[in-house]
């Protein structure tokens, strides 16, 4: 298995701040135009009373580096995300994201051997409370793993 | 803004068209999103890596389908998303992104509406996926 050593390790926590300019700049790159990303009166009338950051927007924050891990920059498939609060994301509030290496396993298919890394990313608030986690799966073609193998 | 959703298991959720997918808007959402994979924005950096251009960022499709989920937000939030990726997504292509309310469960802060969607370009789906739509009870 790919990376097998590193399966269970975790990335040190990195702080990141829900900046109102950028999701200010990530709701416009999506095209979504709901004021309750972007207009402060619109959000302190709402429900929630503030800002808040559109579903995928934790895809841009940092969760640090698994030490000694280092992936093929090209190459690489995604092939599946999975996302899930425990609550909505605030703008204007702290994360503290990490990342883990949960799973590492290949799988044969009619392109060849592919290999499957299960990477699950966490976001947490400064007391601890989780806030939510991300996974995504990498695929690992033949041809990359030659190259990682080499 | 929508009115409250009021949906069954079975509904259709309103297909919507996009706009053709342009360079400008996969320059900005390399810049908001910080991939900045030359694949999704330079011609010769795609063809290098064979093929036959730019692709859109696969996080783009998905964000474009939570869409469907934004005219609600006001009633509630998307808490979860999963989503496979099944087709690439090229310059001057028209997505249709769409779904349907597959169940409905109740939780401890509300409804939690569970949705199949879809991202496609004619009948090619590129992406697919279930978002459980979180509408607060009371």
């Amino acid at each position: 298995m790919l990376y097998e050593q590193f399966v269970g390790r975790r990335s040190k926590p990195v702080k990141n701040l829900v900046e109102r300019r950028a999701v200010r700049k990530f709701a416009e790159a999506i095209a979504d135009p709901n004021p309750l990303y972007t207009d402060e009166d619109a959000a302190k009338a709402s429900h929630y009373g503030r800002l808040l950051a559109p579903p995928t927007f934790p895809r841009t924050f940092d969760y640090g580096e698994i030490d000694g891990l280092a992936l093929p920059t090209a190459g690489l498939i995604h092939g599946e995300f999975r996302l899930v609060y425990e609550r909505p994301l605030f703008v204007g509030e702290e994360i503290l994201c990490s990342m883990e290496l949960k799973d590492s396993y290949d799988k044969e298919s009619r392109r060849g051997l592919l290999g499957f890394l299960i990477f699950e990313r966490a976001g947490e608030s400064p007391e601890g409370d989780l806030a939510f986690t991300m996974d995504d799966v990498v695929v690992v073609t033949e041809i990359v793993r030659k190259g990682i193998e080499a | 803004m929508s009115s409250a959703p009021d949906w069954n298991a079975g509904d259709d959720l309103t297909e919507r068209t996009l706009p053709p997918v342009d360079r400008l808007q996969l320059i900005k959402y390399a810049g908001a999103s910080g991939d900045y994979n030359p694949i999704h924005t330079i011609d010769e950096a795609a063809e290098e890596a064979g093929l036959p251009g730019i692709i859109a960022h696969g996080m783009l499709t998905v964000a474009t389908m939570g869409l469907l989920f934004s005219p609600y937000l006001e009633y509630g939030y998307v808490k979860t998303f999963r989503s496979r990726f099944s087709g690439m997504v090229f310059l001057g292509d028209i997505l249709h992104v769409g779904g349907r309310v597959s169940g409905t469960e109740d939780i401890e802060e509300g409804c939690l509406y569970i949705c199949d969607v879809y991202a496609r370009r004619d009948d090619d789906t590129v992406a697919s996926g279930e978002v459980g739509f979180l509408v607060y009870g009371g």
